[in-house]
């Protein structure tokens, strides 16, 4: 076989099957990839003897007929998955060298079902951001490179950037990612990946860091739709250490990747059309449309009034949560800690030191709408308008729609410095049309739509019911198969 | 609802009555196997940190999972509160930085508690009963203990307390007394343990208080409060507000001004010092917790709660009146503990029902206490002292011989019956062995016989002499008897 990492993740699974290739073989494959592609930054911590490891059980296991669904695979995982034995650091300095006694409830499915890890992926620091550049660990590079100049190192989006960039380098087959405001669907988007974020409740947060609770979703990064929902049926499932999580059945996602589309309504919002979209981009949507349409489906507009008021509230819930959640990083028990004079100052020194600007201004964002006196103003309204966005897409759906066809992000991929250095909103706005389905807790999934005239991705976004990926993976699919192939990036970045 | 000040409650003052306003915030820990968001072990004690789950460490990425159990003693709880259960609640984040408090935030329940208004009937005297509003009982987690001897100069945390459940109880501020405040905590106490919702233990700290004291003349509107911080005992609970009482009128007849604080009472210097004031109070930034949904169960849970039950101490106590025709004060000081009202029952059933309260309360609490003993441990046994009643009712022995009995019956054990017959305890009833001892008496002392048919009083020296020489088994109805009839008084 020619190079093994050039196999989607299904025909790997089928190659294995077949015995063409073995699981040694294939994670070989993927750490000799992952060794020369240094320069991209894609993982904090490479697990190779782990993968290895892996493997060889999943050759014997092969060889007794006793394969898992996933048996072989080798994969990246976000480093906000905890691993058991494995440092985890959610991008940040704080944790230091925390290294986990447990393994998060998603990452071990995938392990249950015969997954190799490769290795811990880079991120945005707690997940907060859009490119990946609030790493501790050094921003991510995308192996997309502008036609114009491709000396400019392009962002691979974020949070999971890390993922999207591994993923699209062709160094795993899949990676996990999460999803708060957007954080699987726009570096999927970046990257000509695929990502989808299930609906809330999907997956067990257990065991990932939190960032907002209410919001964050565990997801997969793949090459194809079809990986995806591969991926995605061994994370998803009940989890009873999570009491969020939902008790109902995987349905076998795969299937649907075949399904046909006729005579599915798709619904587009007219509120997403918003001021200053490039024409690229409007472009873009009106073609999924007509890909969508000359696969059978039927086209209609809807409206999602609450839609401009997404980004902002967005911009309160997440805080308020994140700056909870993040208090436990005090140094008294785990993770690095700065002496003080007394506790007061062991702590100011320790999350200073600890905590990157853009985790310090959400924390202080979030301590600040939940203060006496602005609580009502700002985490109450938002949390009125959250029901209404949500009641947006509740009275879309009822009114027949199936999913809803946007825009994955505003733009393609920006490189490195220029955006947010001057004005955070700026790349807050790289949000602004995936924010609503988390807000919604509903389930979207960016597809690639073809390459823009800078010769970066594109992706589209589609949204669906709760609990209804199946759909969503049928729709993305119809996508897949209409729209310009992409060819990845030759691999300009590799050593040796 | 107004509140008629009590003339007899006042405090008085260099300036006039006082009336001192108190209300009560009592955290009492939910008797439970595991703690109220993880599965680590909620018992007492243990080496430092070894009952601390992830969740009580709070480990990146680790969720709280409601432990179904403290659901239920919450509802049991507020049951026996008489008080509304709410079918959904929410549990909120209480966010402040301390080292015993690994998450950052104690998950509470802030607007929306599991229980709401109640109420809670207290006898403070044996003529004195009261009704105290109960504003609401929530369901929260206890923190960690910080240790700071171990070390010159390092601190130590232990967290086997952290994330044990603790119920809540808010009073409205119906209190008007020390000495009520305190039969209110005790009653409390007496409810929670007939539920077996917590186990009441003030020097284990299962029980704690903070206890909000304010003052006013009265009708008055009512005066700032302070509140004192986890008070521990029902005796410290009295002082505490006696001398914060005291602080606060000495305050404002100085023509000085309450500031709102709060306080820690030092029960060795018999004064309460300030904590932190209203503008040092934290801002705890309260918002609903998102990993956890909102509590709901349907009308039909609540239901089968209360359909298992205990009878609870209001209800037992009027049983006790009606049934068994006791004074009211006895059988409220009969269903304070269940298992005291158990062992009464016990020794009652098929005897006089009076004597045998009087027995329980008067001899075997009156022991019990001197040894501080619990009546589960009593070495007389509900049994033993049946018998030891129906030997007086059958004339067997007397009450005084009775009471030698109970003693050999505490110390020794052994069948009552059996040592009365062993030791010839036995009551003389044979007339003519009582006649004798009488004529001998009258005999030896006619001296005194003159004196006795003067002054009638002298019976009781006679009586006194024939038990001596009877051994004080002679029944003393019989000697009364005789004696009048010889002496012809």
């Amino acid at each position: 076989m020619s190079d093994p990492t050039h196999l989607s993740l299904a025909e790997a699974r089928d190659a294995l099957k077949s015995k063409q290739l073995s699981a040694v073989e294939l994670a070989q494959a993927h750490i000799d990839a992952i060794s020369k592609s240094r320069a991209l930054n894609c993982f904090i911590t490479e697990t190779p003897e782990f993968a290895l490891a892996q493997a060889q059980e999943s050759d014997a296991r092969i060889a007794r007929g006793d394969a898992r669904p996933l048996e072989g695979l080798p994969l990246g995982i976000k480093d906000l998955y905890c691993s058991k034995g494995v440092r985890t650091t959610a991008g940040s300095r704080i944790l230091d060298d925390f290294t986990p006694t447990y393994e998060s409830t998603v990452s071990a499915n995938l392990l249950r079902d015969g997954a190799a890890m490769l290795g811990k992926l880079n991120l945005d620091e707690f997940a907060m951001g859009s490119s990946n550049e609030t790493s501790a660990f050094g921003p991510v590079v995308s192996p997309w490179r502008r036609a114009a100049d491709p000396d400019a190192k392009i962002v691979p989006g974020g949070s999971s950037g890390g993922s999207s960039s591994a993923v699209a380098a062709r160094l795993c087959l899949g990676a996990t990612a999460t999803d708060t405001g957007g954080s699987i669907r726009q570096p999927a988007a970046f990257t000509g990946t695929v990502g989808i974020k299930p609906t809330y409740g999907r997956c067990s947060r257990w065991g990932i860091v939190a960032f907002a609770s209410s919001l964050d979703q565990a997801g997969p990064i793949t090459r194809t739709v079809r990986d995806a929902a591969i991926m995605l049926r061994s994370m998803a499932g009940h989890d009873p250490k999570d009491t969020t999580s939902v008790d109902a059945p995987v349905p076998d996602y795969e299937a649907a990747v075949g399904a046909s589309v006729k005579g599915r309504r798709i619904g587009v919002p007219k509120e997403y059309r918003i001021d200053g979209m490039s024409a690229e981009i409007a472009a873009l949507w009106d073609e999924g449309v007509a890909w969508l349409k000359d696969a059978g489906a039927e086209i209609v507009e809807i409206s999602l009034p609450h839609t401009r008021y997404a980004l902002p509230t967005y911009y309160i819930i997440a805080p308020a949560e994140a700056s909870s959640n993040l208090a436990r990083y005090d140094g008294v028990r785990y993770g690095c800690r700065e002496q003080g004079r007394d506790v007061s100052e062991m702590y100011e020194k320790t999350r200073a030191a600890g905590f990157g600007p853009e985790v310090r201004r959400r924390i202080m964002i979030g301590t600040y709408v939940l203060s006496a006196g602005y609580y009502d103003a700002y985490y109450v309204r938002a949390q009125k308008v959250r029901s209404l966005i949500k009641r947006d897409f509740d009275e879309a759906f009822a009114s027949g729609v199936d999913a809803v066809l946007t825009p994955a992000t505003p733009s393609t991929a920006f490189a490195q410095g220029e955006k947010g250095s001057a004005d955070p909103v700026e790349m807050y706005l790289n949000d602004v049309f995936t924010v609503t389905v988390n807000m919604a807790g509903l389930p979207g999934v960016a597809v690639p739509g073809g390459l823009a005239a800078n010769g970066l991705p594109l992706g589209l976004q589609l949204i669906g019911k709760a609990f209804d990926e199946e759909t969503l993976f049928s729709l993305a699919a119809a996508i897949e198969r209409a729209a310009p192939k992409i060819e990845l990036p030759q691999p300009w970045w590799r050593e040796g | 609802m107004t509140i008629q000040a009590v003339p007899n409650k006042l405090i008085s003052g260099a300036t006039g009555d006082w009336e001192v306003v108190i209300g009560m915030e009592i955290h009492a820990q939910v008797t439970s196997n595991a703690k109220l968001f993880s599965g680590a072990s909620a018992e007492y004690g243990g080496a430092p940190n070894n009952h601390v789950s992830l969740v009580d460490a709070a480990m990146p990425g680790m969720l709280p999972v409601i432990n179904e159990e403290c659901v239920k003693q919450a509802i049991r709880t507020g049951l026996g509160l008489e008080a509304k259960i709410n079918l959904r609640s929410v549990f909120d984040r209480k966010n402040y930085f301390y080292p015993d408090l690994p998450q950052g935030y104690q998950i509470s329940q802030y607007k929306h508690p599991i229980v709401g208004e109640g109420a809670v009937i207290v006898d403070v005297s044996p003529s004195e009963r009261i009704t105290v509003g109960i504003e609401r009982l929530h369901l929260e987690q206890d923190a960690g203990k910080s240790l700071h001897d171990l070390s010159a100069t390092e601190s130590h945390v232990d967290l086997n307390r952290s994330g044990v459940a603790l119920m809540e109880i808010v009073s409205k501020p119906d209190l008007r007394s020390a000495e009520e405040a305190r039969a209110y905590v005790s009653k409390l106490r007496t409810i929670l343990r007939y539920i077996g919702s917590c186990d009441g233990n003030m020097e284990q700290g299962s029980l704690r208080a903070d206890v909000n004291v304010s003052v006013r003349r009265p009708g008055a509107p009512l005066g700032t409060r302070c509140e004192i911080k986890n008070v521990n005992s029902i005796r410290f609970i009295g002082q505490a507000i006696e001398v914060e009482a005291r602080r606060q009128i000495g305050i404002l007849e100085d023509g000085g001004a309450i500031a709102q604080e709060t306080r820690l009472f030092d029960p060795g210097r018999g004064e309460t010092r300030s904590m932190r004031s209203k503008e040092e109070a934290h801002d705890y930034r309260y918002f609903p917790d998102p990993d956890l949904l909102p509590l709901e169960f349907d009308q039909p849970y609540v239901d089968a709660l209360r359909a298992q039950l205990p009878e609870l101490p209001d209800a037992k106590r009027a049983r006790f009146i009606d049934q068994y025709g006791l004074p009211p004060y006895d059988a409220g000081v009969l269903v304070m503990e269940r298992a005291a009202a158990d062992y009464f029952e016990e020794t009652a059933k098929g005897r006089d029902a009076k004597l045998a309260a009087n027995w329980v309360i008067n001899e075997l609490f009156g022991r019990l206490n001197k040894e501080g003993l619990d009546v589960t441990r009593s070495p007389v046994s509900a049994p033993a002292l049946g018998a030891i009643i129906d030997l007086i009712s059958q004339n067997v022995i007397s009450g005084k011989l009775a009471k030698d009995l109970f003693e050999i019956v505490w110390t020794e054990g052994g069948d009552p019956k059996e040592i009365v017959e062993a030791r010839g305890m036995k009551q003389v009833t044979d007339t003519g062995a009582i006649e004798a001892a009488v004529d001998a008496v009258i005999a030896a002392n006619p001296d005194k016989v003159e004196q006795a048919k003067a002054k009638p009083t002298m019976l009781g020296w006679f009586v006194g002499q024939v038990m001596k020489q009877t051994g004080g088994k002679a029944n003393p109805q019989s000697v009364n008897e005789l004696l009048k009839r010889k002496l012809g008084v």
